[in-house]
């Protein structure tokens, strides 16, 4: 039987995508398989939208971007940034975001008004299983908000949708991340792991 | 990723001098040989393409293996040397990267490389992939050498910023060049500029046949119907074709790693016995083109599709779901769209917000351009943009990027429209890295024909945009040393400038008055106002902000700012702690002195 997962990791240009995908594409090297990703880098870094694919297998991949309905997983930075991404998921595919929406920019008050709310919403309801993570609760009990990418990733992994352990992303991080910062990244993950354990 | 592998494949060929100037898609070619030199190679980062192609030429005519790394719209810039290039020749060799954007995703164009190679008649090579890439580099120095010529190496966004696990090889020292031999052919004559176009056109030809035996060419399969690919389109075809399962009928598949000269006898072994073609390519139909002109020439009974015909978009870029939808077309099969967990079109959903890129929370360019907009409130002003992070001060409600053109043309759009509106203010905003890009002639050129533009330079101390790669005015150097840094004052003092002011935007109504200063002084010609301070992203981050409910009466911040740090958030103002960088410039704005500052936190943030 083949191996194939094929994630979207949407957020918001400076949240830590590029390092999340790394983290995976890491683990994915280190068991072997194949891996493939394609990242947004440049002008749309600067608060825009962003959007990773990752696709890990154990057969060749061609492709480093999907079609829509290829995506297993969802990783979402933020909610709105998930629903965005929403075509990309397979029905039945696992969504893993977190609860914390960030408001765009806007030029007027009026049209500041953003509901993190309704993007839960309907992520809900839209034929994934969803995991929410409160990344703000993490980031907060870690003391650092440059863990959320490993949190979610964490919350992914415990719930079986990576196709990788928490110890394997546990020595990707040691290899990919500075040394005075792998302490925090894998107290994030197993902190976001046991939230979804527990919920 | 594709962009190391391309520096790493360089570093293991042997490369001995790498210039080049930043730009997405294509900017960390040179700061992976940099980090990896194994010592021995020299790497800059040069002011501009220009000056990168002819340094690196200079290098390529002493014997050393060369490697110069540009955006396309760079290559605009690079193109007078490269042209001439392409007659005079080098000696050792020298590939030319040039990396794509389809999209375009962060460029000012959709322009196509291969194109420009058809231009300046020098050979290309296009890689599929980062692995590909990687061993391509090797076979495009080999080339450039047997043939003396400089070769064009072209990546797209989704080789450069794709990541895959490479193979890495050995990687030798560069072997000691040969120096430069003193010889008539380097001086380029209309004499010589003859002999040289007679040799690239017999040259061209030889090449193309080396080319149809290319390891990186490839044609498969058989049948009646063709599909003809190159580059990352041809990963979006393997994965079509696998979508499309067994239905999809007896075909021939034609993979065009090196589009220039085109592989003119595998273009034709492809053609045989085909009665249609579709090609599937990004950017211009280069490889269309050349198949039509095949077909003509030898009469061959084909019909080609593609972007010509419609069965290809014309614009944008190519992705697994569009090419499997034009394949399916072609190819006679039945295909549906996979299910996803996007709402039906028909049903009424919340939708998420529009999120386009922004300038930071903190950035201090958001602070010049307020500085600007709230000194010429009353007056009849211009601003003219340029490239880099500060295009986005287009963004509402700064709404202060009237034009944008190209890299440098701040300044010089700006005298244009004074030229025949004197009666407006006309205002350049350029950045550091591309005030010594190609600012600094337009600057020369309005002192010189006494058109008194204001000047101003959002100085940051660093490329932002691109990756914060240093420049002239920064002092450190990709070779690891420290130079003398280059002062715009200074520079500008020399040019011939008379009023020069410096101050720091962050210091809002100091601001203010000094872009009054500069307005004034257009009076007795150009003048210039340099804003100094450090991108958020070179620099340490302030104290933080809160807003006093009770002294909030308007919202100002949000409608004159358009700082991502403040929101509304259940009808109250509120600064988002993540976000806030403790630049100030929302409490210095505040009528109601409602935005106080807390406490300075912690490190390791």
């Amino acid at each position: 039987m083949s191996l194939h997962t094929n994630i979207i990791i949407a957020g918001v240009g400076g949240q830590g995508t590029v390092l999340a995908s790394k983290l995976v594409a890491r683990a994915a090297m280190d068991a072997g398989l194949q891996v493939r990703t394609s990242e947004t880098i440049g002008m749309a870094q600067r608060g825009g939208s962003v959007v990773s694919h990752l696709r890990v297998s154990d057969t060749p991949i061609a492709s480093p971007l999907m079609a829509p309905g290829m995506a297993d997983v969802l990783i979402g930075f933020e909610p709105g940034e998930a629903v965005r991404s929403l075509g990309y998921l397979r029905p039945g595919g696992t969504i893993v975001t977190n609860a914390h929406p960030v408001a765009p920019v806007a030029a007027s008050p009026a049209s500041a008004i953003y509901s993190g709310q309704a993007m839960l919403e309907r992520l809900d309801g839209c034929g994934a299983r969803l995991a929410v993570v409160d990344g703000d609760a993490i980031c907060a009990e870690i003391g650092s908000t440059k863990v959320l990418n490993v949190a979610l990733l964490g919350a992914a992994a415990a719930l079986g949708a990576l196709g990788f352990t928490l110890e394997q992303l546990e020595t990707a991080i040691r290899e990919s991340v500075r040394a005075r910062f792998v302490d925090l990244n894998i107290q994030a993950l197993h902190a976001s792991a046991r939230s979804v354990s527990a919920a | 990723m594709g962009n190391e592998a391309i520096g790493l494949g360089a570093i293991a060929a042997g490369v001995g001098v790498v210039t080049g100037y930043p730009g997405t898609p294509s900017s960390e070619i040179l700061p992976t040989i940099a980090q990896r030199n194994p010592g021995g190679i020299h790497v800059e980062w040069s002011t501009n393409e220009k000056v990168a192609l002819e340094v690196a030429a200079g290098a390529a005519y002493a014997g050393a293996r060369t490697l110069v790394t540009m955006k396309q719209v760079g290559l605009n810039v690079a193109s007078d040397p490269l042209m001439s290039l392409a007659y005079v020749g080098v000696k050792g060799g020298m590939v030319i990267v040039v990396a794509d954007d389809p999209g375009p995703i962060s460029s000012q164009t959709e322009q196509d490389t291969r194109t420009f190679g058809l231009f300046s008649k020098l050979p290309v090579f296009d890689p599929a992939s980062p692995e590909e890439a990687y061993a391509m580099i090797g076979d495009a120095f080999a080339l450039s050498e047997r043939y003396g010529t400089p070769v064009l190496f072209r990546p797209t966004t989704r080789v450069c910023h794709g990541n895959a696990p490479v193979e890495v090889g050995e990687s030798g020292a560069p072997a000691a060049p040969e120096g430069f031999v003193k010889d008539p052919k380097w001086v380029i004559f209309p004499r010589l500029a003859y002999q040289s176009h007679l040799r690239i056109e017999q040259r061209l030809p030889l090449i193309a046949d080396e080319f149809s035996d290319y390891r990186f060419n490839r044609l498969n399969g058989s049948g009646r119907l063709g599909i003809a690919t190159q580059g990352i389109s041809g990963a979006y075809v393997a994965e079509a074709l696998a979508a499309l399962g067994d239905a999809v009928p007896e075909h021939k598949l034609l993979r065009v790693a090196t589009p220039h000269p085109f592989p003119r006898r595998l273009g034709l072994d492809f053609l045989e016995g085909l009665d249609q073609v579709l090609v599937v390519e990004e950017l211009d139909p280069v490889i269309e083109r050349e198949l039509l002109r095949l077909a003509g020439e030898c009469h061959i009974p084909v019909t080609v599709l593609g972007k010509g015909s419609g069965h290809v978009q014309q614009a944008g870029e190519n992705g697994v779901d569009s090419v499997t939808q034009a394949l399916a077309g072609f190819l006679g099969v039945e295909f549906t769209p996979a299910a996803t967990c996007a709402a039906a079109p028909d049903i009424q959903v919340a939708e998420p917000p529009v999120r386009p890129p922004v300038l930071c929370a903190g950035c201090p360019h958001r602070a010049s351009f307020l500085a600007v907009k709230e000194a010429m409130r009353k007056r009849k002003a211009v601003f003219a943009g340029d490239i880099g992070c500060y295009t986005l001060g287009n963004a509402k409600p700064l709404d202060m990027v009237d034009t944008c053109l190209c890299m440098g043309a701040s300044v010089t759009v700006a005298q244009g429209l004074h030229v025949v509106e004197p009666d407006r203010v006309h205002f350049a905003f350029i950045g550091d890295s591309t005030f010594f890009h190609t600012g600094i002639p337009g600057v020369i050129n309005a002192v010189y024909n006494q058109t008194p533009i204001v000047l101003v330079v959002l100085d940051n101390s660093t490329t932002a945009m691109t990756g914060l790669q240093p420049h002239p005015g920064t002092g450190e150097t990709m070779m690891g040393t420290i130079a003398a840094k280059i002062d715009i004052a200074t520079v500008l003092r020399g040019l011939g400038v008379q009023h020069i002011e410096s101050c720091d935007p962050l210091q809002h109504e100091a601001s203010k008055e000094a872009v009054l200063r500069a307005v004034e002084a257009t009076a007795q010609g150009v003048s210039a106002l340099i804003f100094e301070a450090p991108c958020i992203h070179v620099a340490p981050s302030g104290p933080r902000y809160v807003i006093d409910e009770e002294a909030c009466r308007c919202n100002l911040c949000v409608t004159r700012l358009g700082c991502p740090a403040i929101s509304r958030v259940d009808g109250r103002m509120r600064i988002d702690d993540d976000l806030c960088y403790g630049c100030d410039l929302c409490a210095q704005m505040c009528p109601f002195d409602a935005i106080e500052r807390i406490a300075l936190v912690e490190e390791g943030r």
